[in-house]
């Protein structure tokens, strides 16, 4: 009997897994996939590591800062602020073809940015400003209202409005064309305020150390097991069942499956959950060059762009792909430390909206095929915002939403889960509780702390 | 233990929750929520580290008492009287 088992082994049921074990649970970690990490995983081709999720860890700050969610999760695993080495990013910037705001980690840049390219809204920049930093974090009903109600009684420059929604929706926003106002609260923290900052040696560094600690607390993982059923008698969780048929049990379990993914695996549901699961899902097309993207004249750490003054985050209406708008990553543009010097290759990589169900209907034939010509649409769509890179691209990977559900097992391959969150974790089962995206953070230290976070509300005291 | 000794008990454990603070200086009679950048779930890390290194349970209508340095050990001194320090 395990006091829990944690169905996942991404960043949030690693984190989840690690504050219990420490306090001396029996914690078992479940996960379907044959590695860790779900979104935020990495895999090898061609001799090479990629990452999965990884663009950019948010919420970054300094070594010594006492506040903020970095230090938080610091704090709570018990982890020195070297052990995931972030180098912070160069700078970035949000780019629609009326006008450019430059960002980096520190907010100054993007205030003088704003006086530059829109001096009638510095003052309503710095009421959006306290707004944000006024929201509470785990306000259900503040959490929902709409941003752009917010956004549209706070600007009156619409243009500006679409650019600062751009690359916190492209970032965290399970829901489509608004964002809700404590998403938006959460990331707006995260990207403007705290910022980019990426481990020399990508995310894999980030899971090693968690997966190290985890064992060396006595946590057990399990891989390559899937969850086939949770086995509910009376409103509460009794078991949970195996694919390969097995049976363990738990006092409790919390679950990063995603919320309508885990409602599914009980076995007293038996009605299709008539709630919309997200819809978001994208493409990745990753470039490597013969050169480092700064010989190109690329300094950018990432680009978020648009190519019309209206900001569309929608599944694709008729195609594969959506590609007007786009992120464009390059992970050598980081303050990397002289020990670590650059990394091995150079490397692009390139976000496009993407429609799952598209996709996921292709044979095998037309995808090995599409996925060859919307790496090439994206490039192109792209290269109108950076200086272009085609002529020295020396291997090339394209992952798709049928990619990211096998790696994350979310309906849609849904990037960040379901448009409606669930902040306090529980569910219709009194010892089965969610964590992860559809629990409410996102991103790599959001996910880390949602798993903290339920479990000292849930599996912690008693 | 000692009130001396269930002191030094917390300022350790405080060393192990937030490890960037300077503890030195730390005022017995002031509020740790106005001299140290704790939140409730530091707090909740006090009364979890009690209960995994001294099995003493503290239940959470009684976490008002840990505000300070001086009330954490007037609170604690009975229910760690029996402990033997190591």
């Amino acid at each position: 009997m395990y006091d829990t088992i944690i169905i996942g082994a991404g960043m949030s049921g690693l984190a989840a897994g690690i504050r219990l074990a420490h306090y001396d649970q029996r914690v078992c970690i479940l996960e379907r996939h044959y590695t860790i990490g779900g979104l935020n995983s990495f895999y090898r081709l061609n001799g090479r590591d990629y990452d999965v999720g990884l663009h950019a860890v948010t919420n970054f700050t300094e070594k010594g800062a006492k506040k903020g969610p970095l230090a938080r999760i610091l704090r709570q695993l018990r982890f020195k602020w070297e052990d995931f080495a972030l180098a912070p990013q160069k700078g970035s910037r949000v780019v629609f073809p009326q006008a450019e705001l430059k960002f980096n980690n520190d907010v100054d840049l993007l205030r003088a940015e704003i006086a530059r390219a829109f001096p009638s809204q510095v003052d309503h920049f710095e009421d959006l400003l306290r707004k944000v930093v006024d929201y509470d974090d785990l306000d259900q009903e503040m959490f929902e209202i709409s941003s752009r109600t917010i956004l549209a009684e706070t600007f009156s420059e619409p243009l500006l409005i679409e650019m600062l929604l751009c690359p916190l929706m492209w970032y965290g926003n399970a829901a489509e064309e608004d964002m809700a106002w404590g998403q938006f609260c959460i990331m707006f923290r995260s990207i403007f305020i705290e910022g980019f900052a990426r481990p020399y040696k990508g995310v894999r560094l980030i899971l090693k150390n968690l997966v190290k600690r985890f064992r060396g607390l006595g946590g057990e993982l399990k891989l390559r097991t899937g969850v086939k059923q949770i086995v509910v008698e009376d409103g509460h969780a009794v078991a949970v069942e195996l694919d390969n048929g097995e049976q363990i049990t738990g006092k409790r379990i919390l679950s990063s499956a995603g919320n309508i993914e885990t409602l599914r695996m009980c076995s007293d549901t038996s009605e299709p959950d008539p709630r919309k699961a997200g819809q978001l899902t994208f493409i990745e097309s990753i470039s490597v060059l013969d050169r480092e993207p700064e010989m190109l004249g690329n300094q950018d750490t990432i680009i978020f762009y648009n190519d019309s003054e209206t900001f569309h985050w929608r599944r694709p209406e008729s195609e594969l792909c959506d590609i007007r708008t786009g992120v464009i990553c390059s992970p050598n543009n980081y303050e990397y430390s002289d020990e670590d010097g650059q990394l091995a290759d150079g490397i692009i990589r390139i976000t496009s909206i993407a429609d799952f169900d598209r996709w996921n209907n292709l044979n095998e034939q037309e995808y090995a095929l599409e996925k060859l010509r919307w790496y090439d649409r994206s490039v192109a769509s792209a290269v109108r915002f950076t200086p272009d890179f085609r002529d020295c691209v020396i291997d090339t990977d394209l992952f798709t939403p049928t990619t990211i559900r096998r790696f994350t097992w979310h309906d849609n391959g849904a990037v960040y889960g379901m448009p409606e969150k669930q902040l306090d974790g529980t569910t219709h089962v009194d010892n089965l509780f969610l964590c992860g995206t559809d629990q409410g953070y996102v991103g790599i230290i959001g996910a880390m702390m949602s798993g903290i976070s339920m479990a000292n509300l849930h599996c912690l005291r008693d | 233990m000692a009130p001396a000794e269930i002191r030094s008990v917390i300022i350790d454990i405080l060393g192990d929750i937030a490890p960037d603070e300077d503890l030195s200086t730390l005022d017995d009679a002031v509020a740790f929520r106005d001299q140290l950048e704790l939140d409730s779930m530091d707090f909740l890390d006090i009364v979890m580290e009690l209960r995994k290194r001294y099995r003493v349970q503290v239940p959470e209508e009684d976490y008002p008492a840990l505000n300070s340095m001086a009330s954490t050990v007037e609170y604690l001194t009975p229910k760690m009287a029996d402990v033997v320090a190591t």
